[in-house]
């Protein structure tokens, strides 16, 4: 895994654009390629993943590749088969203009597809019910069930009906600009792009995010569930075999998109005790204020540890108060699924202001759009300063300075 | 003083807001500014401005209008696959500590840009010149049933694309994605004008979009020839009937999820705002509802170009005509049922879920209909493997991987862990190029014999084929393959080494489709130039089927002298057939709708309101408002709008013709 | 289905191109277009609905519906624009008559009532912003003046479109291009009334009993 790799890099943030040079290691990688491609160095997580969910739903990918085949195949050797046979030079083929209907064959036609997604139907209705991100897991592997979860069919929502309580880890993600950050609510620590679980534990992870609409993905432990502001979404999933493995934000979410990626470490349970120690020996203290500053946009944050978390913080993100004055929103009854009523709460008080509509600008209010390109306001930021709106320009193209004249200052 | 009249008059446009420290824009601009100049001298030099005013921008003639759509949509497909390229190019050399050469800015306006483009401005017009051109003929109509409006339609299409292609010179593009989903689209999170880029091309081409259905539809209903009753007319037509359908019920919610959206932006309310009870989901929900419909829309009239295709070449009547026009409505009125499988991932019940999931997979059986409808066309054909038809048969064996994988994705839980992957991406593009494009190239290869009365020569038409097709498969298999490592979509870099390969390897790919692009225009050049060698007097050089191929090619103004009265479903197959006579005397006058450049006027001044809105700069926004009204109501004073072509004019064309064909025999 | 040919073979040789020409009259297809319009632009109020059930509870602290409608008032702008409903129709009656006169005088009576319902929804606007309760103040508020004031920008643009009508008829009289051109003002101003009915209805009567 490169994963260790990166975070130990540490580059500042808004170092400037890479230098030119590795744009033409291209062709030395280009010879490469080919006994890469060869050794199979690549991770095929999806189709090889290490958490109960994900290896069902990988099941899920091969069979349901497999009904369909049954008629693809066919059809791509028929088309194969007739596009030779009746090529107009072969004067041996059977020539017939007018046939165009054959009542037994349309049937086969129609009724071969509605088999077959008949049975991919029947899956997907049972799968799909099985695989609920919000049900609580109803076994740790194949071998082992968790005694107390309900059969399909009966409702799976909340947690009330879920295995024992102590024994599910529960963890809240929020997912930031541009970073991820992790709170374990009864160890009482938080951590940020750094994720770690012990295996055969199940995990719920309730899921929010700070700014924009998110998605929480670990392709090795179970599929991706939407992270959005002043909702809350739920998974549950269990890893099964230790490793380090990838994480990351997989639906678009900005500038600092890319760099959004955290490692989830799973090792046994001695080994994760020894991983909280660790976090509980960090210096930090996660509460309110530093929560608004770590709210603010930065890119590809090397992994923070916090010893210790303010309670209820996580439920004031998810209602959208952590800043003082802020009120909450109400807590409307959560069902299954999002929140019904979202952000249903008073504008602000206290907090900046709330972007006006642009026609409810005076003059000066329009600002500028100057291009992204233009240079920025001096003083570069980076990791150093976390909110600075230099970091979302921390990869500027900018042309060489000219001799002589002033180098631009890289914002 | 001066700044306040300086914010007054150009809103928050300023110097720095051309894109001058960019020096790839800096340089396609230069290249676009000089072949511009080149361009305007040219048609300047060999004065050519009156004939394109008169006969082809203020023309209301739906095979000119048709003509002008495909030319816009080839047009953009250079900047749509531009982008694609930079974007392979980037994701080929992003890897290990190395950003590639493009900043998140560029970055995420190229995808973008590529998606906004290639759906709207290629797609869309492509589709939508081809059913202009072709359904008037194929009906046995002369023109479609509000020509004006048709004329206006193309140009609000064009107005679109101009302000898309605005954004790259002056100041920036949205970088939302396509679809522009807030909060990320909100004013709060991106206040520059990238976003009102967007909904304002949206907006405008999406008016165009919009008439243009409603204008084909009626066409459809009202104008066939005698005698062509539903179940007889051409598949072509039936395909173009229902993807209007599409347009008419799809496209007005656009257009309100967009206006929402720029209320938010424009005057502070909160429809999908974090704040005060917005609900950014329904913009998700409410945008997918017409997404959805989208995709049929582009491919539907495509599966019409396959039938027509593979019945003209195979020699053949249509295999199960009234299972495929079925299946076509079908799949038309599931397009409506389907739109959350674009967001399982959002949260969901299970049940909503599956439901959504199983209604997709229902329609893979009309669609695997059409397939099989298709193989048994060719079963006992006599199939001659002209450029058309190769570009049908790749498109059988391309689009059911496509559609294969279309089905995967629509299982929920297997749909957790593909969505927003590159295996996601890999699968749209394989059945909007697999189809889509495919069938756009099978369709200009087929009708451009009708439009131009010359073919497209075969060898470089054959050298596009085999580029496309296998610059393709290596452009997006190994796409398929990242996806399943858990390759997400829109990354920048990547810090995995062993994907660097795969990614060269689409890169690669996209070359080989370059080359594919390059060839196609070599193609047109090459057979511009040999148009007389490759010159077809006959009107119907594929031996083909529809009404379409009766006339000659190009048709004239009128399309058909004399209204024909079609007995059977392949009418001109018949025709030929049972040895029909031509007509050759006694033609009356036909009445023609008249030029008019109200089209364009509105267009640009829509442009120009744009143009207003993105910049802030009301005053230009209000004038241009008022005088687009005005000018529709000055429009609407002109009561004169037909002429009569002389019933001389007719024989004189009809005689030329007449003898055209005796020379042949 | 394969050759068949129609029964009528049979009397004489098939004819494969019409003997006489019938010059289907310029407009013939409006009406069937316009429809399509029609629907095409009820569905953007279909999303705009769809967007306040979504919407309408959400009232983010501020005013529910039950604070800020004025029924009476409503009543009133209800009733305006059903009358000029009513009076759009005897104008259509006097066009079918072919008096110009009258259809231009209660073409007149329409405009009227829609300027009066415009200026009664206008004051309703000004009076609910000036309360604090604008568009901006909360989701409910942005999906209520969305929707209504789509409706009465629709009002706008029929007023507008009337006055050029009546000019037109004013000037060139009751001539085809005109009457087809009534007609199809006539279907949207009634379409605006059903769509009103929908508003009033789904917004202020049911907004009341929330």
């Amino acid at each position: 895994m490169a994963a260790a790799a990166r975070y130990a890099m540490e580059a500042p943030m808004n170092r400037a654009f890479p230098p030119r040079r590795r744009l033409f290691r291209a062709p030395a990688i280009l010879g490469a390629l080919a006994p890469a491609l060869l050794l199979g160095g690549c991770d095929w997580v999806v189709m090889a993943p290490s958490g109960d969910v994900a290896v069902q739903q990988r099941d899920l990918i091969l069979i349901s590749t497999l009904l369909m085949l049954l008629v693809i195949l066919p059809v791509m050797v028929l088309t194969i088969l007739f596009a030779w046979r009746f090529r107009a030079a072969n004067r041996d083929a059977d020539y017939r203009p007018d046939w165009d209907h054959s009542t037994g064959l349309e049937l086969v036609i129609w009724a071969g597809p509605l088999l077959i997604i008949i049975a991919l139907g029947a899956l997907t209705w049972v799968s799909t019910h099985l695989l609920d991100p919000y049900r609580p897991l109803g076994r740790i592997t194949p071998e082992q069930p968790i005694a107390g979860n309900l059969p399909i069919g009966r409702a799976a929502g909340g947690g009330q009906q879920a295995a024992p309580m102590d024994s599910v880890l529960e963890v809240q993600a929020v997912a930031l600009d541009w970073k991820w950050l992790f709170i374990y609510p009864e160890l009482g620590i938080a951590t940020v792009n750094e994720l770690a679980a012990p295996v055969n534990v199940p995990i719920r992870f309730r899921l929010t995010a700070s700014s924009v609409m998110n998605a929480f993905f670990v392709p090795a432990l179970a599929g991706q569930i939407y992270a959005m502001p002043g909702m809350e979404t739920q998974l549950n999933a269990v890893i099964n075999k230790p490793g380090d493995f990838e994480g990351f934000a997989s639906n678009y979410n900005g500038a600092g998109f890319s760099g959004m990626r955290f490692r989830f470490r799973a090792t046994d349970q001695a080994g994760f005790d020894r991983w909280v120690a660790a976090v509980r020996a960090a210096p930090g203290r996660l509460d309110r204020a530093t929560y608004l500053r770590l709210e603010r946009p930065s890119e590809k944050v090397p992994p923070i540890r916090f010893a210790a978390v303010d309670r209820g913080l996580y439920d004031r993100i998810v209602r959208m108060c952590v800043a003082p004055g802020r009120p909450c929103m109400a807590m409307a009854h959560a069902g299954h699924g999002t929140l019904p009523a979202v952000n249903n709460r008073p504008g602000p008080a206290g907090q900046g202001p709330r972007p006006e509509g642009a026609l409810q600008r005076e003059g000066a209010e329009k600002g500028t759009a100057p291009h992204s390109s233009a240079p920025q306001a001096p003083g570069g930021a980076g990791n150093a300063a976390p909110g600075s709106p230099a970091n979302r320009n921390h990869t500027l193209n900018l042309l060489p300075a000219l001799p002589g004249a002033p180098a631009p200052a890289l914002g | 003083m001066s700044e306040m009249l300086l914010k007054a008059i150009f809103g928050r446009l300023s110097l720095a807001s051309f894109p001058i420290h960019e020096p790839i824009l800096v340089a396609t601009f230069a290249v676009v500014a000089l072949g511009g100049i080149g361009v305007l001298w040219a048609i300047t030099r060999y004065r050519l401005w009156g004939w394109l005013w008169r006969d082809w921008f203020t023309s209301v003639d739906h095979k000119r209008i048709g003509i002008m759509y495909m030319a816009l949509g080839i047009v953009m497909l250079l900047r749509g696959f531009a982008d694609a390229i930079m974007m392979r190019i980037q994701q080929a050399i992003a890897f290990g500590g190395s950003e590639g050469y493009l900043n998140a800015h560029h970055y995420d306006q190229i995808f973008t840009a590529h998606g906004v483009i290639m759906i709207f401005f290629v797609a869309m017009p492509m589709v939508t010149g081809l059913m202009n051109y072709v359904v008037p003929l194929q009906i046995g109509a002369r023109d479609v049933s509000f020509p004006f409006l048709n004329n206006f339609s193309f140009w609000m299409t064009g107005a679109g694309a101009a302000i898309v292609m605005t954004s790259l010179f002056v100041g920036e593009f949205a970088r939302t994605g396509w679809l522009g989903m807030p909060p990320l689209s909100g004013i709060a999170y991106s206040p520059d004008v990238g976003v009102d880029y967007y909904i304002w091309g949206l907006q405008v081409a999406g008016v165009g979009t919009l008439l243009s259905g409603v204008n084909l539809i009626v066409t459809i209903v009202k104008m066939r020839a005698p005698g062509m009753t539903m179940m007889k007319m051409p598949i072509f037509t039936w395909t173009a009937l229902c993807t209007n359908i599409l347009i008419v019920a799809a496209f007005p919610v656009l257009t309100a999820v967009l206006a929402l959206l720029s209320l938010d932006r424009y005057v502070g309310t909160a429809f999908f705002t974090n704040d005060l009870g917005g609900n950014p989901m329904m913009y998700v929900n409410l945008i997918w509802i017409w997404g959805h419909p989208e995709v049929y829309i582009l491919v539907l009239p495509v599966f019409g170009v396959f039938s027509e295709v593979t019945s003209t070449f195979s020699g053949k009547r249509l295999f199960g005509y009234s299972s495929m026009v079925y299946a076509t409505v079908v799949i038309t009125i599931l397009a409506y049922l389907v739109w959350l499988h674009h967001f399982f991932t959002m949260g969901s019940g299970a049940s909503v879920n599956s439901f959504f999931g199983i209604t997709t997979m229902i329609i893979a059986i009309p669609t695997g209909a059409k397939i099989f409808n298709w193989l048994f066309t060719m079963y006992r054909g006599r199939i001659r493997f002209d450029v058309p038809m190769m570009w049908t048969v790749a498109f059988m064996l391309t689009f059911v991987i496509g559609g294969m994988t279309g089905v995967l994705l629509a299982v929920p839980p297997a749909d957790f862990v593909l969505h927003n992957s590159l295996f996601l991406v890999a699968h749209f593009h394989n059945v909007i190029i697999g189809g889509v494009l495919f069938g756009m190239f099978a369709a200009i290869n087929y009708w451009w014999p009708k439009a131009f009365g010359f073919r497209l020569d075969p060898v470089w038409g054959k050298r596009s084929f085999w580029f496309w097709v296998t610059g393709f498969y290596l452009a997006f298999m190994p796409l398929y393959a990242l996806g399943l490592m858990g390759v997400t979509r829109r990354m920048r870099y990547f810090d995995d080494p062993a994907l660097q390969a795969w990614f060269v390897a689409a890169a690669l790919g996209a070359g080989l489709i370059a080359l594919g692009i390059a060839c196609f225009l070599v193609q047109m050049a090459v057979s511009i130039r040999d148009r007389a060698r490759l010159a077809d007097t006959t009107g119907d050089p594929w031996n083909g089927r529809t009404l379409e191929w009766a006339t000659a090619s190009p048709p004239p103004d009128y399309n058909f002298a004399v209204t024909p009265v079609i007995h059977d479903l392949d009418a001109w197959h018949d025709m030929k057939e049972r040895h029909h006579e031509r007509p050759c005397t006694g033609f009356s006058d036909i009445p023609m709708p008249k030029n008019t450049p109200a089209g364009v006027y509105l267009a640009g001044l829509s442009y120009l309101l744009a143009i207003g809105m993105v910049w802030y700069m009301w005053w230009l926004a209000a004038v241009a408002l008022v005088g687009a009204v005005a000018v529709a109501i000055w429009n609407s004073f002109d009561y004169d709008r037909e002429y009569h072509i002389p019933g001389e004019v007719v024989t004189r064309t009809e005689d030329r013709r007449t003898q055209a064909l005796e020379a042949l025999a | 289905m394969s050759a068949a040919a129609p029964a009528a073979e049979a009397d004489g040789p098939i004819r494969f191109y019409v003997e006489e020409e019938h010059p289907h009259p310029p407009g013939a297809s409006t009406a069937l277009g316009f429809w399509i319009y029609l629907m095409s632009d009820c569905l953007i109020f279909a999303a705009l609905f769809a967007t306040y059930g979504v919407l309408g509870g959400a009232t983010a602290g501020g005013p529910a519906p039950r604070d800020l409608f004025d029924l009476p008032l409503v009543a009133l702008n209800t009733g305006l624009l059903l009358f000029s409903s009513i009076t759009y129709g005897f104008a259509m009656l006097a066009m079918d008559e072919g008096a110009r006169g009258r259809t231009l005088a209660w073409l007149a009576a329409t405009g009227l009532f829609g300027l009066g319902f415009l200026s009664v929804e206008l004051y309703e606007f000004s009076h609910l912003i000036h309360e604090g309760a604008g568009p901006q103040r909360s989701a409910f508020l942005s999906s209520f003046f969305a929707l209504v004031g789509t409706h009465g920008l629709h009002v706008t643009f029929g007023i507008i479109w009337l006055v050029t009508l009546m000019v037109q008829v004013g000037r060139y009289g009751l001539i085809d291009a005109n009457r087809r051109r009534l007609l199809c003002l006539s279907m949207f101003w009634h379409f605006l009334d059903v769509v009103w009915i929908g508003v009033f209805t789904f917004v202020y009567l049911m907004g009341m009993l929330r």
